[in-house]
């Protein structure tokens, strides 16, 4: 780990490279942005085995969470890139003659990225590609919980792009701890509430600007669906955003299911059906499921279920191997909600089934909790999308699907309350790393001379007839033919 | 009922919680989304500035001593074209904002809607306690001695001084919140009208004011607001934002800075001048955010600006300014105190080449013009905040933008100049919230401009759409349908699917049929 001082004199040498100018121009960011589409076409091999070693994921998964996405992303910067740079024209309202209006983005200077341990290499060079197209200088601190990931950023990052604006810092909390102390010029962090809290308070002895992206418990609401594709495809879907990404262990992952409890024994039956066609007889084997990070996390998914009511709503699986780190797809029905499990975000394969009354309960039942991340609900009926839509609150809104909205470029990605602050992804990462400066370019040919004191009625009474744009009241002013009158 | 009995008891965190649960019980009934609502209080705003002008006036005078059309009409018209734009746009900004979608979610349609953040804190700074904004008109006089036709063509510009209070309650009413209003306690006459205005004109039900000071402003910061707006300095910008760390509550800051303003030779000086002292002297006394806070000009120039600022400073305010009815006075004794030891510190105290007098009875400072302070006095070193106008000299005018870029990002910076290579460089190389090229401090009036800082100066903006998208949530929602599933995207994960997906990933048709076809 550095000194403190040694990382002072790193920021402040990244601070100076920018300051001189080196990463404004479009050229520069270009560069940037194909050397990272470089590293993820000839490091692929590299980063599937990473992600193998420190989540025992699939490269099948690893692209297509991941390297795939990422590929989309900096192809979809690079060919706006132009467009995200250029000044925009501000409308002035009437005709004002010799005057311009525009807002300028600027690069904001010197920005952090904490990452996530889950998607290390998404979570991490998702914003890179933003910070790197608004032009700033950027210090990544991976989440040292996927150690491999980190060690392989910290390896490659240096080779494809300009090692005086990109800095890779590992380490773990204490690192941390230092880094959010530095004055930045942006912080994007993704990551836990309570830390979250923790990096605004320190963003805010510098009066930093934060984007925060933190989690929650994205329900998913199940409506009766009236044919039996809608249903095989929306029970895929569950399963597949809640075991087949990181094995539950992602912010956007489906937490529970709300389900009306007449239909709850065909959604179960075809659950099971179907994580056995999904993830086989052996998903440890097959990899169609990756594994629990690391032995902490492990725990605490394992005494979510000791907890003997939340065990004996077990209808699914269960299993655990805590040698090679890896819970099988459990499914519990109605587990009590006053448990830890259905308190805190689960962020692992175990899928709580909430039954209802009636599905529109469901609008009440998430908002008695707090603002999650996303928020799914798989329903032909209309009525019931515009409730979602208008009653509950949410980063995201998905119909009939889940966690497809993080592919979309032209969506925000963030959250709202407890689930965070800002957003991200497409325009909108360039946008959170820069700064829309306003810029007005007057002429010296028109002024008015009643625009300066000394003050007057006569000044006055034309002013209130300006502001009415009482053209001929200013007329008759000026020519005398009006009395000034008082307020 | 409205605003708080601070006679009967005090505003205590205990009041504050219970504040702010009712008003989350007002919002959770959805009484403030509607359109109905928001256009109904917006237009509440309008006639409480129609039918209660004289009274902010009033408050106005007694607290800050603003001349009559200094205030009045620019904070009352500025708050009314607020409200005016925001009740003409409104139906628009509320509507979803349909985005294209790609092959990667093929079949899918998505928007993007706003929707309120749900209750708000909003805290204000005292020197432009009613509005903020302003528009001004340009007029080309043919000529006023005859009497001719003259062509006014209205702006947008205007002299900002508007109540800082209520612009961004323009906004946060226009986004469907509940909003709490905690006007500054050193501007206490306005604060106590805004208190008694907004009760009367106001849905009382969402709508609130509470007035008082550090132990007020305290109880509220504890409390877990949806978007806490504050504007004021950075130090209170700190704590505010720390509070907000506590319960992730997201926050705009407007803080201030020193403006500079460039002045290059070659340019009408006169008119120049004229709004700079507008733009400064002209606005609560130098007591503005935006104001011009120092001047930078070559060695060459410095003598000749020196002259026509007294000049136009006298045709302005007379030859005994402290005199004049056109210049606010200091808002309180402490801020009076802070003013009077950047003039009369040492290094500085020689330096003064126009005005210098002060009278503690009236906390009446005249204009000042200080020429060449050094960089390391005092009054280079805060945000001026007062009638003071230090000018550095520099040999050559670029060596300018080294001295703006060696401090903190101001909230606005300006240049006066026909040099066309010297403004592209000033617009592309100096950060501040805002720039303004040939005059100052009006891209404040401007809707479409978004008006906030960088850096020290501040997180954040707002004004026009802005305000409205500053108090607002922009949600994602994605459409999807049944049909054409992906199956590719589940497991069992295969080579055949992994090489679909990356056709898929890469938008290419060609790749596509390719993988389809087990060819690639």
């Amino acid at each position: 780990m550095e000194t403190p001082g040694d990382l002072e004199v790193q920021l402040e040498g990244m601070r100076e490279y920018y300051r001189n100018g080196n990463t404004r121009g479009a050229s520069w960011r270009k560069s940037q942005l194909r050397g990272l589409c470089r590293l993820l076409k000839e490091r692929e091999a590299e980063m599937n085995a990473a992600l193998e070693c420190d989540l025992g994921k699939h490269p099948v998964e690893s692209y297509r969470d991941e390297i795939g996405s990422l590929i989309k992303s900096v192809n979809y910067a690079l060919g706006c890139l132009k467009g995200w740079m250029s000044a925009e024209k501000a409308r002035l309202p009437l005709a004002a003659a010799l005057t311009t209006a525009e807002i300028i983005p600027e690069p904001l200077g010197l920005v952090l990225i904490i990452s996530s341990w889950n998607f290390p290499f998404g979570l991490s060079l998702e914003p890179l590609i933003g910070a790197l197209a608004a032009g700033n200088v950027v210090v990544l601190k991976p989440s040292e919980v996927a150690p491999r990931c980190s060690s392989l950023l910290a390896d490659v990052l240096p080779a494809y792009l300009d090692p005086k604006a990109v800095k890779v810092v590992e380490g773990g909390p204490a690192v941390s701890e230092q880094l959010i102390q530095q004055k930045w010029d942006k912080i994007l962090f993704t990551g836990s509430a309570r830390v979250g809290r923790m990096v605004m308070a320190a963003a805010a002895n510098h009066l930093t600007p934060v984007t925060l992206e933190l989690g929650g418990k994205c329900p998913a609401v199940l409506d009766s669906l009236s044919n039996s594709w809608a249903r095989k495809v929306a029970v895929q879907r569950i399963l597949g955003s809640k075991f087949s990404a990181c094995a539950g262990q992602a912010c956007i992952a489906i937490d529970y299911v709300l389900v009306e409890t007449k239909f709850s024994s065909t959604l179960l039956e075809l659950m099971k059906v179907w994580i056995g066609k999904m993830l086989g007889e052996n998903p440890r084997e097959s990899r169609s499921m990756a594994r629990i990070v690391n032995k902490n996390h492990f725990s605490r998914l394992k005494t979510l279920l000791e907890d003997p009511n939340v065990k004996a709503s077990i209808v699914y699986g269960g299993s655990m191997d805590e040698n090679s780190l890896f819970i099988e797809p459990t499914i519990l029905l109605d587990p009590p909600l006053e448990s830890d499990l259905m308190q805190d975000e689960i962020f692992g394969p175990l899928l709580p089934i909430i039954t209802l009354k009636k599905i529109e309960d469901s609008i009440n039942f998430i908002n008695s909790r707090p603002k999650p991340l996303a928020i799914y609900a798989f329903t032909h009926n209309d009525s019931l999308r515009k409730r979602m839509v208008a009653e509950t609150s949410s980063g995201s809104v998905t119909f009939n699907d889940a966690m497809i909205q993080y592919m979309a470029d032209t969506l925000p990605f963030g959250g709202i309350g407890e689930s965070g602050m800002g957003n991200y992804h497409g325009k909108f990462s360039f946008d959170t790393f820069s700064h829309h400066k306003a810029v007005l370019r007057r002429s010296f040919l028109v002024d008015f001379w009643f625009r300066f004191p000394p003050w007057n009625d006569h000044k006055l009474q034309l002013f209130r007839s300006m502001y009415l744009f009482d053209y001929l009241g200013v007329l008759l002013t000026v020519l005398g033919l009006r009395k000034s009158k008082q307020g | 009922m409205a605003g708080e009995d601070k006679k009967q008891q005090p505003f205590d965190s205990k009041a504050a919680s219970s504040l702010v649960a009712e008003l989350r019980g007002a919002f959770a009934s959805g009484t403030t989304r509607s359109y109905q609502w928001r256009e109904s209080q917006l237009r509440g705003l309008l006639r409480m500035t129609d039918e209660h002008e004289q009274d902010i006036t009033a408050a106005l005078r007694s607290d800050l001593g603003k001349p009559e059309l200094e205030s009045v009409l620019y904070e009352a018209a500025m708050l009314r074209n607020s409200c005016k734009f925001a009740l003409k746009e409104l139906q628009r900004w509320m509507m979803p904002e349909k985005v294209k979608t790609s092959l990667t979610t093929f079949p899918s349609s998505a928007e993007i809607v706003s929707e309120p953040l749900g209750v708000v804190l909003i805290i204000s700074a005292w020197n432009y306690p009613y509005c903020m904004r302003h528009f001004s008109f340009f007029i080309f006089p043919v000529s006023f001695a005859s009497f001719t036709i003259l062509f006014v063509v209205p702006t947008f510009f205007l002299h900002y001084l508007s109540v800082l209070s209520l612009d961004p309650v323009v906004g946060a009413i226009a986004a469907g919140n509940a909003v709490v209003l905690k006007p500054s306690e050193i501007a206490p006459a306005t604060s106590a009208l805004l208190a008694k205005l907004l009760g009367e004109y106001m849905d009382s039900s969402s709508i609130r004011v509470v007035e008082g000071a550090v132990p007020e402003t305290t109880a509220l910061l504890e409390q877990k607001w949806d978007k806490i707006f504050y504007t004021g300095n950075g130090r209170v910008g700190q704590i505010v934002m720390a509070a907000a760390a506590k319960h992730l509550t997201p926050v705009v800051l407007e803080l201030g800075g020193k403006s500079p303003v460039v002045v290059d030779s070659g340019i009408n000086l006169q008119i120049a001048c004229r709004r700079i002292i507008v733009g400064k002297w002209g606005n609560n006394n130098g007591q503005a955010c935006i104001a011009s806070d120092y001047i930078i000009t070559t060695k060459d120039l410095a003598p000749k600006l020196v002259d026509v600022l007294k000049n136009e400073l006298e045709t302005f305010y007379g030859k005994n300014p402290l005199e004049s009815k056109d210049l606010s006075r200091i808002v309180n004794s402490n801020h009076f105190t802070r003013l009077t030891k950047l003039l009369d510190e040492d290094k500085v105290s020689k330096k003064v080449v126009y005005g210098g007098e002060r009278d503690p009875t009236k906390l009446q400072i005249a204009p000042t013009i200080l020429l060449d302070v050094p960089r390391d006095s005092l009054i280079m070193n805060e945000e001026i905040f007062g009638p003071l106008l230090p000018i550095l000299t520099v040999d050559k005018l670029e060596e300018s933008f080294d001295i703006i870029k060696s401090g903190a990002k101001p909230l606005a910076a300006y240049i006066f100049t026909n040099d066309k290579k010297l403004k592209e460089h000033f617009v592309n190389n100096v950060s501040a919230g805002g720039l303004v090229v040939n005059d100052t401090t009006v891209h404040l009036a401007v809707h479409t401009l978004p008006f906030g800082g960088v850096g020290e100066s501040g997180i954040g903006a707002y004004h026009g759409k802005f305000s409205f998208d500053a108090f607002s949530h922009k949600k994602a929602v994605v459409y999807r349908s049944f049909m054409g599933d992906a199956a590719i995207r589940y497991p069992p994960y295969t080579n055949g699917k992994l090489r679909l997906m990356k056709a898929l990933l890469g938008g290419s048709i060609l790749g596509i049929l390719r993988a389809l076809f087990g060819r690639s």
